[in-house]
Protein backbone atom coordinates (compact mmCIF):
# COMPACT_ATOMS: atom_id res chain seq x y z
CA UNK A 1 0.00 0.00 0.00
CA UNK A 2 2.65 2.46 0.91
CA UNK A 3 4.57 1.39 -2.07
CA UNK A 4 1.66 2.34 -4.13
CA UNK A 5 1.17 5.73 -2.78
CA UNK A 6 5.13 6.43 -3.25
CA UNK A 7 3.78 5.42 -6.82
CA UNK A 8 0.99 7.80 -7.18
CA UNK A 9 3.06 10.47 -5.33
CA UNK A 10 5.75 10.03 -8.15
CA UNK A 11 3.18 10.28 -11.13
CA UNK A 12 1.60 13.41 -10.03
CA UNK A 13 4.65 14.75 -9.21
CA UNK A 14 6.20 14.24 -12.89
CA UNK A 15 2.83 15.04 -14.18
CA UNK A 16 3.34 18.48 -12.42
CA UNK A 17 6.81 19.03 -14.22
CA UNK A 18 5.37 18.10 -18.00
CA UNK A 19 4.05 21.49 -18.26
CA UNK A 20 7.26 23.46 -17.24
CA UNK A 21 8.90 21.47 -20.30
CA UNK A 22 6.33 21.43 -22.74
CA UNK A 23 4.57 25.08 -22.59
CA UNK A 24 7.51 27.41 -20.98
CA UNK A 25 4.96 30.46 -22.54
CA UNK A 26 1.89 30.04 -20.10
CA UNK A 27 1.96 26.89 -17.79
CA UNK A 28 -1.44 27.62 -16.59
CA UNK A 29 -3.23 26.83 -19.42
CA UNK A 30 -2.54 23.51 -19.96
CA UNK A 31 -4.06 20.79 -17.27
CA UNK A 32 -1.81 18.26 -16.68
CA UNK A 33 -3.16 14.82 -15.59
CA UNK A 34 -1.71 11.68 -13.90
CA UNK A 35 -1.54 9.38 -16.85
CA UNK A 36 -0.56 6.36 -16.03
CA UNK A 37 -3.36 3.56 -16.11
CA UNK A 38 -2.97 2.10 -12.70
CA UNK A 39 -3.15 5.59 -11.16
CA UNK A 40 -5.67 5.55 -8.06
CA UNK A 41 -6.38 9.34 -8.47
CA UNK A 42 -9.40 9.93 -6.54
CA UNK A 43 -10.81 8.16 -3.48
CA UNK A 44 -8.69 5.31 -3.34
CA UNK A 45 -5.43 4.85 -1.35
CA UNK A 46 -4.18 8.47 -1.98
CA UNK A 47 -7.57 10.07 -2.27
CA UNK A 48 -7.86 13.32 -1.56
CA UNK A 49 -10.80 13.06 1.15
CA UNK A 50 -12.11 16.99 0.83
CA UNK A 51 -8.48 18.16 0.13
CA UNK A 52 -7.31 18.99 -3.82
CA UNK A 53 -8.58 22.87 -5.22
CA UNK A 54 -11.31 22.22 -7.25
CA UNK A 55 -10.89 24.27 -10.63
CA UNK A 56 -14.29 25.66 -11.62
CA UNK A 57 -15.98 28.83 -10.17
CA UNK A 58 -13.77 31.69 -10.75
CA UNK A 59 -10.49 31.53 -12.39
CA UNK A 60 -10.64 33.31 -15.57
CA UNK A 61 -7.33 33.19 -18.10
CA UNK A 62 -8.87 31.33 -21.64
CA UNK A 63 -5.70 31.29 -23.22
CA UNK A 64 -6.53 31.87 -27.10
CA UNK A 65 -10.38 34.12 -25.69
CA UNK A 66 -13.32 33.25 -27.40
CA UNK A 67 -14.11 31.20 -30.65
CA UNK A 68 -15.03 33.46 -33.75
CA UNK A 69 -18.81 33.23 -34.89
CA UNK A 70 -18.99 29.80 -36.79
CA UNK A 71 -20.50 31.72 -39.80
CA UNK A 72 -16.92 32.80 -40.29
CA UNK A 73 -16.01 29.79 -42.21
CA UNK A 74 -19.23 28.73 -43.37
CA UNK A 75 -18.37 28.90 -47.18
CA UNK A 76 -14.27 28.28 -46.86
CA UNK A 77 -13.45 25.25 -48.78
CA UNK A 78 -11.15 22.76 -46.58
CA UNK A 79 -8.48 21.23 -47.63
CA UNK A 80 -7.24 18.38 -45.70
CA UNK A 81 -3.62 18.10 -47.54
CA UNK A 82 -2.19 21.13 -47.35
CA UNK A 83 -1.35 20.77 -43.63
CA UNK A 84 -1.57 17.01 -42.96
CA UNK A 85 2.02 16.50 -42.59
CA UNK A 86 2.03 18.50 -39.16
CA UNK A 87 -0.81 16.28 -36.98
CA UNK A 88 0.31 17.08 -33.47
CA UNK A 89 0.65 13.75 -30.98
CA UNK A 90 -0.63 13.53 -27.53
CA UNK A 91 0.25 11.79 -24.74
CA UNK A 92 -2.22 9.41 -22.92
CA UNK A 93 -4.95 11.54 -21.41
CA UNK A 94 -3.05 14.77 -21.98
CA UNK A 95 -4.10 18.02 -23.47
CA UNK A 96 -0.41 18.80 -22.70
CA UNK A 97 1.37 20.10 -26.51
CA UNK A 98 4.44 18.53 -26.32
CA UNK A 99 7.81 19.82 -26.99
CA UNK A 100 8.48 17.37 -29.49
CA UNK A 101 5.57 18.64 -31.33
CA UNK A 102 6.25 22.78 -31.45
CA UNK A 103 8.13 22.17 -34.95
CA UNK A 104 4.88 21.32 -36.28
CA UNK A 105 2.85 24.13 -34.49
CA UNK A 106 5.32 26.67 -36.02
CA UNK A 107 5.18 25.34 -39.58
CA UNK A 108 1.54 25.66 -39.12
CA UNK A 109 1.34 29.43 -37.96
CA UNK A 110 3.98 30.33 -40.51
CA UNK A 111 1.42 28.78 -42.93
CA UNK A 112 -1.48 30.71 -41.74
CA UNK A 113 1.09 33.81 -41.36
CA UNK A 114 1.96 33.84 -45.07
CA UNK A 115 -1.18 33.81 -46.55
CA UNK A 116 -3.85 35.75 -44.33
CA UNK A 117 -6.89 35.23 -46.38
CA UNK A 118 -6.53 31.45 -44.92
CA UNK A 119 -8.40 29.96 -41.99
CA UNK A 120 -7.85 27.07 -40.13
CA UNK A 121 -9.97 23.99 -38.82
CA UNK A 122 -8.47 22.13 -35.82
CA UNK A 123 -9.82 18.82 -35.20
CA UNK A 124 -9.01 17.31 -31.72
CA UNK A 125 -9.28 13.55 -31.17
CA UNK A 126 -8.53 10.65 -28.81
CA UNK A 127 -7.92 7.43 -28.43
CA UNK A 128 -10.43 4.55 -27.38
CA UNK A 129 -9.71 4.07 -23.61
CA UNK A 130 -11.62 6.63 -22.15
CA UNK A 131 -15.18 7.09 -21.72
CA UNK A 132 -17.01 8.68 -24.45
CA UNK A 133 -18.16 11.42 -22.72
CA UNK A 134 -14.85 12.50 -21.00
CA UNK A 135 -13.27 11.57 -24.37
CA UNK A 136 -15.64 14.63 -26.20
CA UNK A 137 -14.38 17.13 -23.55
CA UNK A 138 -10.57 15.83 -24.10
CA UNK A 139 -10.60 16.40 -27.55
CA UNK A 140 -11.66 19.51 -27.27
CA UNK A 141 -9.17 20.43 -24.78
CA UNK A 142 -6.41 19.42 -27.39
CA UNK A 143 -7.91 21.26 -30.29
CA UNK A 144 -8.01 24.57 -28.00
CA UNK A 145 -4.42 23.72 -26.68
CA UNK A 146 -3.56 24.06 -30.31
CA UNK A 147 -5.07 26.99 -31.14
CA UNK A 148 -3.43 28.56 -28.17
CA UNK A 149 -0.13 27.34 -29.39
CA UNK A 150 -0.98 28.91 -32.19
CA UNK A 151 -1.91 32.14 -30.99
CA UNK A 152 1.26 32.00 -28.98
CA UNK A 153 3.17 31.86 -32.70
CA UNK A 154 1.11 34.80 -33.59
CA UNK A 155 -1.91 33.45 -35.80
CA UNK A 156 -5.07 35.59 -34.55
CA UNK A 157 -7.46 33.56 -32.78
CA UNK A 158 -10.59 34.48 -34.68
CA UNK A 159 -9.35 32.60 -37.95
CA UNK A 160 -9.46 29.30 -36.25
CA UNK A 161 -12.44 27.23 -35.08
CA UNK A 162 -12.63 23.77 -33.32
CA UNK A 163 -14.02 21.09 -33.23
CA UNK A 164 -13.93 17.57 -31.06
CA UNK A 165 -14.37 14.49 -32.36
CA UNK A 166 -13.61 12.72 -29.33
CA UNK A 167 -12.94 8.84 -29.92
CA UNK A 168 -15.52 8.73 -32.97
CA UNK A 169 -12.65 8.87 -36.07
CA UNK A 170 -9.32 6.97 -35.38
CA UNK A 171 -6.37 7.42 -37.32
CA UNK A 172 -5.91 3.35 -36.68
CA UNK A 173 -8.51 1.05 -36.15
CA UNK A 174 -6.57 -1.40 -33.88
CA UNK A 175 -6.84 -1.64 -30.38
CA UNK A 176 -2.89 -1.05 -28.95
CA UNK A 177 -0.17 1.18 -28.06
CA UNK A 178 0.57 1.72 -31.73
CA UNK A 179 -2.74 2.34 -32.79
CA UNK A 180 -3.76 4.57 -29.43
CA UNK A 181 -0.98 6.82 -30.00
CA UNK A 182 -1.84 7.71 -33.64
CA UNK A 183 -5.17 8.31 -32.46
CA UNK A 184 -4.20 10.81 -30.10
CA UNK A 185 -3.89 13.92 -32.31
CA UNK A 186 -4.78 17.34 -33.03
CA UNK A 187 -5.52 17.90 -37.62
CA UNK A 188 -5.15 21.20 -38.68
CA UNK A 189 -7.42 21.53 -41.94
CA UNK A 190 -6.78 24.35 -43.91
CA UNK A 191 -9.57 26.79 -44.79
CA UNK A 192 -9.03 28.32 -48.18
CA UNK A 193 -11.82 31.56 -49.30
CA UNK B 1 -41.50 9.16 -20.36
CA UNK B 2 -43.59 6.35 -19.85
CA UNK B 3 -46.07 5.36 -23.28
CA UNK B 4 -49.60 4.51 -22.06
CA UNK B 5 -50.97 1.68 -23.92
CA UNK B 6 -53.93 3.55 -25.69
CA UNK B 7 -55.47 0.79 -27.24
CA UNK B 8 -55.71 -1.79 -24.79
CA UNK B 9 -58.60 -2.69 -22.33
CA UNK B 10 -57.69 -3.64 -18.88
CA UNK B 11 -60.35 -5.76 -17.83
CA UNK B 12 -59.48 -6.13 -14.43
CA UNK B 13 -60.36 -9.38 -12.58
CA UNK B 14 -60.77 -10.17 -9.25
CA UNK B 15 -58.19 -8.33 -6.52
CA UNK B 16 -58.87 -10.58 -3.86
CA UNK B 17 -54.90 -9.02 -2.84
CA UNK B 18 -53.83 -7.04 0.53
CA UNK B 19 -54.69 -8.82 3.33
CA UNK B 20 -52.45 -7.65 5.92
CA UNK B 21 -50.43 -10.79 5.83
CA UNK B 22 -49.01 -10.21 2.35
CA UNK B 23 -48.72 -6.87 2.93
CA UNK B 24 -45.96 -7.31 5.78
CA UNK B 25 -44.20 -9.19 3.83
CA UNK B 26 -44.16 -7.33 0.79
CA UNK B 27 -42.74 -4.63 2.75
CA UNK B 28 -39.81 -6.66 3.96
CA UNK B 29 -39.07 -7.44 0.02
CA UNK B 30 -39.02 -4.04 -0.97
CA UNK B 31 -36.79 -2.93 1.48
CA UNK B 32 -33.36 -3.15 -0.13
CA UNK B 33 -30.14 -3.77 1.82
CA UNK B 34 -28.09 -1.82 -0.54
CA UNK B 35 -26.51 -1.95 -4.31
CA UNK B 36 -25.44 -5.33 -5.23
CA UNK B 37 -26.36 -6.67 -1.49
CA UNK B 38 -30.16 -7.63 -2.51
CA UNK B 39 -31.98 -11.12 -3.28
CA UNK B 40 -33.80 -11.21 -6.05
CA UNK B 41 -37.48 -12.29 -5.80
CA UNK B 42 -38.25 -15.92 -6.18
CA UNK B 43 -40.86 -16.06 -8.92
CA UNK B 44 -42.56 -19.06 -11.39
CA UNK B 45 -43.53 -19.10 -13.93
CA UNK B 46 -46.51 -20.98 -15.87
CA UNK B 47 -49.08 -21.35 -18.60
CA UNK B 48 -46.84 -18.93 -21.03
CA UNK B 49 -44.56 -19.66 -23.69
CA UNK B 50 -42.90 -18.04 -26.83
CA UNK B 51 -42.90 -14.45 -27.08
CA UNK B 52 -45.25 -13.97 -24.48
CA UNK B 53 -42.81 -16.15 -21.99
CA UNK B 54 -39.96 -14.47 -22.82
CA UNK B 55 -41.52 -10.90 -22.50
CA UNK B 56 -42.67 -11.51 -19.20
CA UNK B 57 -38.83 -13.23 -18.24
CA UNK B 58 -36.81 -10.42 -19.69
CA UNK B 59 -39.20 -7.51 -18.08
CA UNK B 60 -38.97 -9.01 -14.67
CA UNK B 61 -35.26 -10.46 -14.94
CA UNK B 62 -33.89 -7.46 -15.05
CA UNK B 63 -36.13 -5.45 -11.89
CA UNK B 64 -34.93 -8.05 -9.80
CA UNK B 65 -37.06 -11.05 -9.97
CA UNK B 66 -35.41 -15.08 -10.65
CA UNK B 67 -37.17 -17.91 -11.83
CA UNK B 68 -37.49 -20.92 -9.87
CA UNK B 69 -39.67 -23.62 -9.56
CA UNK B 70 -43.35 -23.28 -8.12
CA UNK B 71 -41.95 -25.22 -4.96
CA UNK B 72 -39.20 -22.45 -4.71
CA UNK B 73 -40.94 -19.63 -5.55
CA UNK B 74 -42.83 -16.83 -3.22
CA UNK B 75 -44.92 -15.87 -6.09
CA UNK B 76 -46.46 -17.90 -8.69
CA UNK B 77 -47.13 -16.46 -12.11
CA UNK B 78 -49.56 -17.78 -14.21
CA UNK B 79 -52.04 -17.37 -17.17
CA UNK B 80 -52.57 -17.97 -20.47
CA UNK B 81 -52.39 -16.07 -24.38
CA UNK B 82 -54.71 -18.08 -25.98
CA UNK B 83 -56.05 -15.27 -28.05
CA UNK B 84 -54.80 -12.64 -25.30
CA UNK B 85 -53.02 -12.39 -22.42
CA UNK B 86 -54.69 -13.09 -19.43
CA UNK B 87 -52.68 -13.67 -15.79
CA UNK B 88 -53.12 -13.91 -11.98
CA UNK B 89 -49.59 -13.69 -9.58
CA UNK B 90 -50.43 -15.50 -5.82
CA UNK B 91 -48.37 -15.03 -2.91
CA UNK B 92 -47.63 -19.01 -2.38
CA UNK B 93 -46.57 -19.01 1.23
CA UNK B 94 -50.24 -16.64 2.45
CA UNK B 95 -51.74 -18.57 -0.74
CA UNK B 96 -53.77 -15.54 -1.50
CA UNK B 97 -53.98 -14.69 -5.29
CA UNK B 98 -52.88 -10.80 -5.52
CA UNK B 99 -54.55 -10.28 -8.62
CA UNK B 100 -56.24 -11.79 -12.19
CA UNK B 101 -56.68 -9.82 -14.87
CA UNK B 102 -56.98 -10.14 -18.91
CA UNK B 103 -55.52 -8.11 -21.58
CA UNK B 104 -56.68 -7.36 -24.86
CA UNK B 105 -55.74 -4.98 -28.17
CA UNK B 106 -52.43 -3.93 -29.30
CA UNK B 107 -50.03 -6.79 -29.82
CA UNK B 108 -49.35 -9.82 -27.11
CA UNK B 109 -46.19 -8.65 -26.74
CA UNK B 110 -47.67 -4.86 -25.25
CA UNK B 111 -49.91 -7.01 -23.47
CA UNK B 112 -47.52 -9.25 -22.03
CA UNK B 113 -45.60 -5.53 -21.13
CA UNK B 114 -48.84 -4.61 -19.40
CA UNK B 115 -49.00 -7.50 -17.29
CA UNK B 116 -45.71 -7.53 -15.92
CA UNK B 117 -45.98 -3.90 -14.92
CA UNK B 118 -49.26 -4.77 -13.07
CA UNK B 119 -46.64 -8.30 -11.73
CA UNK B 120 -44.46 -5.41 -10.21
CA UNK B 121 -47.21 -3.35 -9.09
CA UNK B 122 -48.71 -5.94 -6.78
CA UNK B 123 -45.31 -7.39 -5.53
CA UNK B 124 -43.90 -4.17 -4.82
CA UNK B 125 -46.93 -2.16 -4.05
CA UNK B 126 -45.74 1.92 -4.51
CA UNK B 127 -43.15 0.75 -7.10
CA UNK B 128 -43.52 1.25 -10.95
CA UNK B 129 -43.04 -1.30 -13.81
CA UNK B 130 -40.76 -0.01 -16.68
CA UNK B 131 -41.90 -2.15 -19.23
CA UNK B 132 -43.72 -0.34 -21.17
CA UNK B 133 -40.49 2.63 -20.93
CA UNK B 134 -38.73 3.40 -24.35
CA UNK B 135 -35.17 4.57 -24.61
CA UNK B 136 -32.25 6.22 -27.17
CA UNK B 137 -29.03 5.33 -27.79
CA UNK B 138 -26.17 6.00 -30.39
CA UNK B 139 -25.84 3.21 -33.43
CA UNK B 140 -22.62 3.09 -35.22
CA UNK B 141 -23.43 2.88 -39.02
CA UNK B 142 -20.11 2.76 -41.14
CA UNK B 143 -18.32 5.63 -40.85
CA UNK B 144 -22.03 7.62 -39.33
CA UNK B 145 -23.34 7.14 -36.26
CA UNK B 146 -27.36 7.49 -35.87
CA UNK B 147 -30.11 8.00 -32.89
CA UNK B 148 -32.26 5.45 -32.43
CA UNK B 149 -35.33 5.34 -30.02
CA UNK B 150 -36.91 1.54 -29.11
CA UNK B 151 -38.78 -0.01 -26.40
CA UNK B 152 -36.41 -0.38 -23.27
CA UNK B 153 -36.18 -3.77 -24.08
CA UNK B 154 -34.74 -3.27 -27.77
CA UNK B 155 -37.54 -3.82 -29.76
CA UNK B 156 -39.41 -1.98 -32.17
CA UNK B 157 -36.19 0.44 -32.92
CA UNK B 158 -36.38 3.19 -35.34
CA UNK B 159 -33.85 5.79 -36.43
CA UNK B 160 -34.20 9.29 -36.17
CA UNK B 161 -31.67 10.95 -37.82
CA UNK B 162 -30.74 8.61 -40.30
CA UNK B 163 -31.18 10.59 -43.63
CA UNK B 164 -28.30 12.82 -41.78
CA UNK B 165 -25.15 10.86 -42.89
CA UNK B 166 -23.22 12.15 -40.30
CA UNK B 167 -22.39 11.62 -36.57
CA UNK B 168 -24.73 11.72 -33.91
CA UNK B 169 -24.39 11.46 -30.57
CA UNK B 170 -25.18 12.19 -26.99
CA UNK B 171 -28.76 11.80 -26.61
CA UNK B 172 -31.09 12.87 -23.56
CA UNK B 173 -34.68 12.60 -23.80
CA UNK B 174 -36.49 15.67 -22.75
CA UNK B 175 -38.57 14.36 -19.12
CA UNK B 176 -41.84 13.70 -19.92
CA UNK B 177 -42.10 14.44 -23.77
CA UNK B 178 -41.54 13.17 -27.24
CA UNK B 179 -38.53 15.17 -27.35
CA UNK B 180 -34.95 14.34 -27.55
CA UNK B 181 -31.46 16.33 -27.47
CA UNK B 182 -28.33 15.38 -28.98
CA UNK B 183 -25.76 16.71 -30.67
CA UNK B 184 -25.12 16.32 -34.37
CA UNK B 185 -22.39 17.08 -36.97
CA UNK B 186 -25.26 17.18 -39.56
CA UNK B 187 -24.14 21.34 -40.44
CA UNK B 188 -20.12 20.30 -40.43
CA UNK B 189 -19.52 20.68 -36.12
CA UNK B 190 -21.26 19.56 -33.52
CA UNK B 191 -23.96 21.48 -32.35
CA UNK B 192 -26.79 20.88 -30.20
CA UNK B 193 -30.26 20.26 -31.32
CA UNK B 194 -33.58 19.56 -29.79
CA UNK B 195 -35.48 16.89 -32.05
CA UNK B 196 -39.64 16.19 -31.41
CA UNK B 197 -40.01 12.41 -32.02
CA UNK B 198 -43.56 13.36 -32.92
CA UNK B 199 -43.61 15.48 -35.44
CA UNK B 200 -39.71 14.82 -36.57
CA UNK B 201 -39.07 18.92 -36.36
CA UNK B 202 -35.65 20.01 -34.91
CA UNK B 203 -34.45 23.13 -33.90
CA UNK B 204 -30.52 24.30 -32.91
CA UNK B 205 -30.39 24.69 -29.43
CA UNK B 206 -26.58 25.69 -29.19
CA UNK B 207 -24.49 26.06 -32.53
CA UNK B 208 -21.77 28.57 -30.88
CA UNK B 209 -18.04 28.75 -32.13
CA UNK B 210 -16.20 25.51 -31.10
CA UNK B 211 -17.64 22.44 -29.89
CA UNK B 212 -21.28 22.49 -28.51
CA UNK B 213 -21.47 18.81 -26.60
CA UNK B 214 -23.73 16.69 -24.25
CA UNK B 215 -27.16 18.26 -23.74
CA UNK B 216 -29.02 17.15 -20.58
CA UNK B 217 -32.39 18.68 -20.08
CA UNK B 218 -33.62 19.75 -16.74
CA UNK B 219 -36.39 17.54 -15.11
CA UNK B 220 -39.10 19.81 -15.58
CA UNK B 221 -38.15 20.23 -19.32
CA UNK B 222 -37.59 23.98 -18.85
CA UNK B 223 -33.49 24.58 -19.24
CA UNK B 224 -31.19 22.44 -20.66
CA UNK B 225 -27.26 22.01 -19.28
CA UNK B 226 -24.33 21.15 -21.92
CA UNK B 227 -20.83 21.81 -22.14
CA UNK B 228 -19.52 24.39 -24.51
CA UNK B 229 -16.41 25.75 -25.67
CA UNK B 230 -17.58 28.90 -27.11
CA UNK B 231 -15.23 30.85 -24.21
CA UNK B 232 -12.05 29.03 -25.60
CA UNK B 233 -11.99 26.69 -22.60
CA UNK B 234 -14.85 23.87 -22.08
CA UNK B 235 -16.99 24.65 -19.61
CA UNK B 236 -20.40 23.90 -18.38
CA UNK B 237 -23.52 26.30 -19.20
CA UNK B 238 -27.56 26.04 -18.54
CA UNK B 239 -29.53 27.58 -20.97
CA UNK B 240 -32.93 27.81 -21.32
CA UNK B 241 -34.69 24.57 -23.38
CA UNK B 242 -34.63 26.88 -26.78
CA UNK B 243 -31.05 27.65 -25.86
CA UNK B 244 -31.98 31.48 -25.01
CA UNK B 245 -30.23 32.64 -21.77
CA UNK B 246 -27.33 31.37 -21.90
CA UNK B 247 -25.08 31.40 -18.56
CA UNK B 248 -21.53 30.16 -18.02
CA UNK B 249 -21.37 27.68 -14.68
CA UNK B 250 -17.81 26.63 -14.52
CA UNK B 251 -14.55 29.27 -15.60
CA UNK B 252 -11.39 26.36 -15.97
CA UNK B 253 -8.66 25.46 -17.76
CA UNK B 254 -9.68 21.76 -16.72
CA UNK B 255 -12.73 20.21 -19.02
CA UNK B 256 -15.78 19.18 -17.76
CA UNK B 257 -17.83 16.73 -19.05
CA UNK B 258 -21.64 14.52 -19.08
CA UNK B 259 -23.52 17.18 -16.95
CA UNK B 260 -26.86 15.15 -15.67
CA UNK B 261 -29.49 16.76 -13.55
CA UNK B 262 -30.67 16.34 -9.36
CA UNK B 263 -34.11 15.12 -9.88
CA UNK B 264 -35.35 18.26 -7.87
CA UNK B 265 -33.45 20.53 -10.36
CA UNK B 266 -31.23 22.10 -7.29
CA UNK B 267 -28.19 20.67 -8.77
CA UNK B 268 -26.14 20.05 -12.33
CA UNK B 269 -23.71 17.38 -11.45
CA UNK B 270 -21.30 16.40 -14.12
CA UNK B 271 -17.27 15.05 -14.26
CA UNK B 272 -14.45 17.42 -14.26
CA UNK B 273 -10.39 17.32 -12.88
CA UNK B 274 -8.79 18.86 -9.85
CA UNK B 275 -6.14 21.25 -10.54
CA UNK B 276 -3.16 19.25 -10.96
CA UNK B 277 -4.62 16.08 -12.20
CA UNK B 278 -7.11 13.86 -10.42
CA UNK B 279 -10.74 13.11 -12.08
CA UNK B 280 -13.65 14.13 -9.92
CA UNK B 281 -17.38 14.32 -9.96
CA UNK B 282 -19.20 17.30 -9.20
CA UNK B 283 -22.03 19.44 -8.31
CA UNK B 284 -23.30 23.02 -8.94
CA UNK B 285 -26.23 25.15 -8.49
CA UNK B 286 -27.91 26.23 -12.04
CA UNK B 287 -28.12 29.30 -10.70
CA UNK B 288 -23.82 29.49 -10.46
CA UNK B 289 -21.89 29.73 -7.72
CA UNK B 290 -19.19 27.15 -5.86
CA UNK B 291 -18.62 23.75 -7.41
CA UNK B 292 -18.70 20.97 -5.24
CA UNK B 293 -16.90 17.52 -5.03
CA UNK B 294 -19.04 14.86 -4.95
CA UNK B 295 -16.79 12.19 -2.96
CA UNK B 296 -16.61 8.51 -4.70
CA UNK B 297 -14.14 6.56 -2.17
CA UNK B 298 -12.69 3.42 -3.62
CA UNK B 299 -12.99 3.34 -6.76
CA UNK B 300 -10.83 5.98 -9.35
CA UNK B 301 -11.56 8.05 -12.31
CA UNK B 302 -15.01 8.72 -12.34
CA UNK B 303 -17.01 10.00 -15.77
CA UNK B 304 -20.52 10.14 -17.14
CA UNK B 305 -22.82 10.19 -14.00
CA UNK B 306 -26.58 9.72 -14.08
CA UNK B 307 -28.57 10.98 -10.95
CA UNK B 308 -31.46 8.28 -10.35
CA UNK B 309 -34.84 9.99 -10.07
CA UNK B 310 -35.48 8.43 -6.66
CA UNK B 311 -32.47 11.27 -5.53
CA UNK B 312 -30.70 8.47 -3.52
CA UNK B 313 -28.15 7.37 -5.95
CA UNK B 314 -25.45 8.33 -8.66
CA UNK B 315 -24.34 5.87 -10.71
CA UNK B 316 -21.46 6.53 -12.87
CA UNK B 317 -18.81 4.66 -15.16
CA UNK B 318 -15.15 4.79 -13.30
CA UNK B 319 -11.80 3.97 -15.22
CA UNK B 320 -9.68 1.08 -12.93
CA UNK B 321 -8.37 -0.88 -16.31
CA UNK B 322 -11.37 -1.46 -17.68
CA UNK B 323 -14.65 0.33 -17.37
CA UNK B 324 -16.58 -0.13 -14.10
CA UNK B 325 -20.38 0.85 -13.52
CA UNK B 326 -20.53 2.13 -10.35
CA UNK B 327 -22.81 3.86 -7.67
CA UNK B 328 -22.56 5.97 -5.34
CA UNK B 329 -24.84 7.43 -2.56
CA UNK B 330 -25.70 11.32 -4.34
CA UNK B 331 -24.43 13.11 -0.96
CA UNK B 332 -21.00 11.21 -2.10
CA UNK B 333 -19.17 8.06 -0.21
CA UNK B 334 -18.20 4.49 -0.77
CA UNK B 335 -18.53 3.65 -3.93
CA UNK B 336 -19.86 0.16 -5.17
CA UNK B 337 -18.50 -1.28 -8.57
CA UNK B 338 -21.39 -3.41 -9.87
CA UNK B 339 -20.38 -4.83 -13.31
CA UNK B 340 -17.98 -4.03 -16.39
CA UNK B 341 -19.51 -1.54 -18.41
CA UNK B 342 -20.18 2.48 -18.96
CA UNK B 343 -22.19 4.90 -19.32
CA UNK B 344 -25.34 4.12 -17.33
CA UNK B 345 -28.56 5.57 -17.56
CA UNK B 346 -31.45 5.11 -14.55
CA UNK B 347 -34.94 3.46 -15.47
CA UNK B 348 -37.79 5.83 -14.14
CA UNK B 349 -38.05 2.75 -11.48
CA UNK B 350 -35.00 4.24 -9.62
CA UNK B 351 -33.20 0.68 -10.03
CA UNK B 352 -32.77 -0.97 -13.55
CA UNK B 353 -30.01 1.08 -15.25
CA UNK B 354 -28.93 0.73 -18.63
CA UNK B 355 -25.66 0.67 -20.09
CA UNK B 356 -22.76 0.25 -22.38
CA UNK B 357 -21.08 -3.08 -21.89
CA UNK B 358 -17.77 -4.16 -24.11
CA UNK B 359 -17.45 -7.56 -25.21
CA UNK B 360 -16.62 -9.45 -28.12
CA UNK B 361 -15.23 -6.52 -29.92
CA UNK B 362 -18.30 -4.73 -30.10
CA UNK B 363 -20.52 -2.48 -27.88
CA UNK B 364 -23.82 -3.35 -26.50
CA UNK B 365 -26.34 -2.02 -24.74
CA UNK B 366 -27.04 -3.95 -21.52
CA UNK B 367 -29.53 -3.58 -18.35
CA UNK B 368 -28.63 -4.11 -14.93
CA UNK B 369 -30.86 -4.62 -11.97
CA UNK B 370 -28.71 -2.67 -9.27
CA UNK B 371 -30.26 -3.96 -6.08
CA UNK B 372 -29.41 -7.77 -7.24
CA UNK B 373 -27.00 -6.93 -9.96
CA UNK B 374 -28.85 -9.37 -12.19
CA UNK B 375 -27.52 -8.30 -15.76
CA UNK B 376 -29.01 -8.89 -18.83
CA UNK B 377 -28.13 -7.57 -22.80
CA UNK B 378 -30.82 -5.90 -25.19
CA UNK B 379 -30.93 -7.22 -28.11
CA UNK B 380 -29.21 -5.62 -31.09
CA UNK B 381 -30.89 -2.28 -32.07
CA UNK B 382 -28.90 -2.01 -35.72
CA UNK B 383 -25.86 -1.47 -37.20
CA UNK B 384 -22.56 -2.60 -35.10
CA UNK B 385 -21.84 -0.68 -31.88
CA UNK B 386 -24.56 0.10 -29.81
CA UNK B 387 -23.90 2.67 -27.14
CA UNK B 388 -24.27 5.87 -25.08
CA UNK B 389 -28.30 4.60 -23.91
CA UNK B 390 -30.83 7.43 -22.39
CA UNK B 391 -33.74 5.97 -20.43
CA UNK B 392 -37.28 8.12 -20.98
CA UNK B 393 -38.47 9.33 -17.80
Amino acid sequence: MKALKFANLLMIALALTVPAVGCKKKPTNVTPLPGQPGYVGDGGAAGLEGGGALGPGSETGAGGGPLADPSRFANMKPDREALAAYTVYFDFDSSVVRSSEQGKVAEVAASLNSSTANALRIEGHCDERGTEGYNLSLGERRALALREALVAAGVSADRMETISYGEERPADAGHDEIAWSKNRRGEFILLLP
Amino acid sequence: MKRPLQTLHLTLGLMLAASLASAQTELTITKTAGPGLDKPTLVSLSGFSGEVASVIQFDLYVQGFKFVSPEEAQYLISGSHAGNVQGRVTDRLVKQPLFSRSYSGASLRRQAHAFTDDVVQAIRPGSQGIAQTRIACKVESGANTEIYVADFDGFGATSITGGDKTLAKSPAWVPGRSALLYTSYKRGRPEIFRHDTSTGSRAVVAGYGGSNLMPAPSPDGSRVAMVLSKSGMVDLYVANADGSNLKQLTRSTEYESSPCWSPDGNWICFATQLKGGGRVLAKVSPAGGDVQRIRVAGVSRPSEPDWSPDGKWIAFTAQMGSFQLCVVPAEGGAATALSGGDDPSWAPNSRTVIFTRHGGGRQTLSLLDVPTKQVKDVPRISGSNNSQPAWAR
